[in-house]
């Protein structure tokens, strides 16, 4: 066998001005894959696994989720622009109190980023498959939906230990006195879902599609299609906690993701360069 | 025990109101005081209940466990304490221990009590509890076991008191080791209501309801000691020979056990340093928020005070222990505070870095809170006080009470009654179960 000689100690630097953007992002990709923080890998086996799963490039998918419909959201945080319509949505539509809320918007702040300083990052209840505080409730007031998948109240159960507030790791429960209950997100269940509309208030609301809401069991749904790809990394809040999510957050405004959905004329969508 | 007509009063070592009535001014105005304080405490309460806590509580929805729950976790940690010491002389038979055992149920079902009533004021729908807790509940909640243990424990210890007044030891003692049993395992479920929660990095893990074990045991030997004490100050007669051994040897095992707690402390502290979801909380014990309250109260009122003063007293010297253990008890409370209010200060979205969880969150708690808690506590101390001159020191030993045809043992100095034809010895071997 022959191998060619190259003297590598005279070769000249070329710089990386002369690597494209998409090399660039391919190698970074590669890293992340190796690093084993891609979609699936880490986010959707944090799903509960019910069924068999299957194998692909080492990241798992799996094939059947435990609820239908599998409620869930999709938050590209990129596209967020704190307007914050969405919680006034979820405030109307739900009656939440002034010193309550279901869902909030956080700012995240950087120094020294070239181009952007700030990322707002939507954050409302998880809607965990083990949600802690469902376990936590002493009397079964707060429970999972067995169709749907909602954590959702029975607000007449509710004896106001506040146990679950503490159990939720995402704080997105608050003591409503309205309701002499603990109050929380059910997905807009009693206000909207169940009268037969397909969205929640906020994900209704939010006028740059930065909440995606649907059923994660239907491959035509956008939330499938947004979880279901390699492209583009998902990621959940606090995977540690273990606690199996179904609010998935990514970047979101990537041309990759535009590829995936292409059929769906979403609203940040340029209609002319598709 | 058929055939005996005995005054219950005079069988129980009851002395009644007539006690009460025949105390020192000084002694009348400290219960008036207690008992003011306990009526202040439920009006306030009630206060609040009506109008609303969030409005004039201080806890938020971050915080949502503030001094209510502090206060509860003292008094049934206490109660569990008082329960786990005295059972080492009435269930276990160390006999050195068998003297402490009334005064010690009769406080661990008041501090029981005590607690119920200050988490009356914290759960916002207790009426509500008694329904849903029978009706639906939730086998995998700490809280649900927590409560449901709890209550059979009050009464079993109920019962337990029942049969030690009645001086039937066989009954007393199998109530007391059931006592023992579910108030260990609601005690350790109360550790659990927060080692489960996996939000929270400063409770999650198997430490609290270990550590919380331990501490109650250590809570216990303080009480016992300074309600003996104290006992002893208001009605010097109860110290006797056999008191003082007791005494001596409650003293011992609470040093004993204070340096577990040190150990405990130690090790808290140190893994803490090291582990990301609690470096914070540990570092505002060290220097930061909360400097005052582990320092001072935790560690020097609650830990290294007492360890000395009761190692200099060598149980012998009861002004010494009764000072110790008084402040121990002010130490203790603050355990408990710096339990439940740091393991709430991070956010839950602190780790993320926003900008709305950079800061540490902050309690602080509020006249209704304060006022709520002194409900409780001042209960436990009014009914300290009532039972102390109501049950005569919680002792049988004096003369005039031992009824017709009973005898102080001398094993465990309660009354014995001899049945027809049979000596003291037998009598004792009867009731002690020894043949």
């Amino acid at each position: 066998m022959k191998f060619p000689k190259i003297n590598f100690d005279n070769l000249k630097n070329e710089g990386t001005g002369s690597v494209t953007a998409q090399e660039r992002r391919k190698f970074l990709k590669l890293g992340l894959a190796v690093a084993g923080v891609y979609a699936g890998g880490r986010i959707l086996s944090l799903t509960s696994l019910i069924g068999t799963a299957h194998a692909s490039g080492g990241v798992e998918f799996i094939e059947k989720y435990p609820y239908n419909p599998h409620y869930s959201m999709v938050i590209r945080q990129t596209l967020c622009i704190d307007c914050e319509k969405c919680v006034d949505a979820c405030k109307s539509t739900n009656h939440v109190p002034d010193y309550g809320y279901r869902t909030r918007i956080l700012t995240k702040r950087y120094t020294g980023t070239l181009d952007k300083q700030v990322e707002f990052i939507p954050v409302l209840c998880n809607h965990c498959n083990d949600a802690p505080c469902v376990r936590a409730c002493p009397t079964r007031a707060t429970y999972k939906d067995q169709i749907t998948g909602i954590v959702r109240m029975e607000s007449k159960k509710c004896i106001g230990c506040k146990t679950c507030m503490l159990a939720c790791p995402y704080d997105a429960r608050y003591f409503s006195a309205a309701r002499r209950a603990v109050d929380k997100c059910d997905f807009c269940w009693e206000e909207r879902l169940s009268k037969g509309k397909t969205q929640t208030g906020c994900s209704a609301a939010c006028p740059t599609g930065a909440r995606t809401f649907g059923n994660l069991t239907d491959p035509e749904n956008i939330v499938y299609k947004l979880v279901h790809q390699l492209e583009e990394k998902v990621w959940v809040l606090r995977p540690a906690d273990d606690t199996k999510p179904n609010i998935f957050y990514m970047k979101g405004n990537m041309r990759s993701v535009d590829n995936i959905l292409r059929e769906h004329k979403l609203k940040y969508l340029d209609s002319e360069k598709s | 025990m058929t055939g005996r007509m005995v005054n219950i009063s005079k069988r129980w070592g009851f002395h009644g109101v007539e006690a009460l009535r025949n105390a020192g001014t000084g002694y009348k105005m400290v219960m008036g005081f207690f008992v003011l304080l306990t009526l202040a405490g439920v009006a306030v309460g009630l206060h609040g209940l009506l109008v609303g806590y969030h409005h004039v509580y201080g806890v938020t929805r971050e915080i949502s466990w503030g001094l209510l729950i502090s206060a509860y976790i003292f008094c049934v940690v206490t109660s569990t304490g008082l329960c786990i010491v005295s059972s080492i002389g009435h269930v276990f038979g160390g006999e050195a221990f068998m003297p402490i055992a009334k005064r010690a149920v009769f406080m661990s079902i008041m501090f029981m009590f005590g607690g119920f009533c200050i988490i009356f004021f914290d759960i916002e729908n207790p009426f509500r509890m008694a329904i849903w807790n029978v009706f639906s509940p939730n086998f995998v909640s700490n809280m649900w076991w927590m409560g449901t243990l709890y209550g059979a424990y009050l009464v079993f210890m109920v019962i337990e008191y029942y049969f030690l007044l009645e001086q039937n030891h066989t009954l007393s003692r199998l109530m007391g080791f059931f006592g023992l049993v579910v108030g260990i395992a609601a005690h350790s479920n109360l550790g659990a209501v927060f080692g489960m929660l996996h939000g929270r990095p400063f409770w999650y893990g198997p430490y609290l309801p270990i550590y919380f074990i331990f501490s109650a045991a250590m809570s216990g030997g303080c009480a016992i000691l300074f309600f003996t004490t104290l006992g002893w100050k208001i009605n010097p007669e109860i110290m006797n020979q056999r008191m003082e051994r007791a005494v001596k040897a409650v003293t011992q095992i609470t040093i004993f056990l204070i340096s577990v707690i040190i150990f405990f402390t130690i090790w808290k502290i140190i893994t803490g340093m090291v582990s990301e979801g609690k470096h914070l909380v540990i570092m505002s014990f060290l220097t930061g928020d909360y400097a005052i309250n582990f320092w001072v109260f935790e560690v020097f009122l609650g830990m290294f005070l007492p360890l000395y003063l009761l190692i200099r007293s060598r149980g012998n010297n009861f002004n010494l222990i009764m000072i110790a253990t008084g402040l121990m008890m002010i130490g203790i409370f603050f355990m408990r505070y710096d339990i439940v209010i740091p393991g709430q200060m991070e956010s839950v979205y602190h780790s993320m870095g926003v900008v709305e969880a950079a800061d540490m969150l902050t309690y602080t708690p509020s006249f209704h809170e304060i006022m709520a808690s002194l409900f409780g506590i001042s209960f436990i101390a009014f009914s300290y006080f009532a039972g102390e001159k109501m049950l005569n020191g919680h002792q049988l030993e004096k003369h005039e009470i031992v009824p017709e045809g009973g005898y102080i043992c001398p094993g465990c100095g309660a009354i014995h009654f001899m049945e027809e034809g049979e000596t003291e010895e037998d009598a004792m071997k009867r009731h002690h179960r020894i043949w």
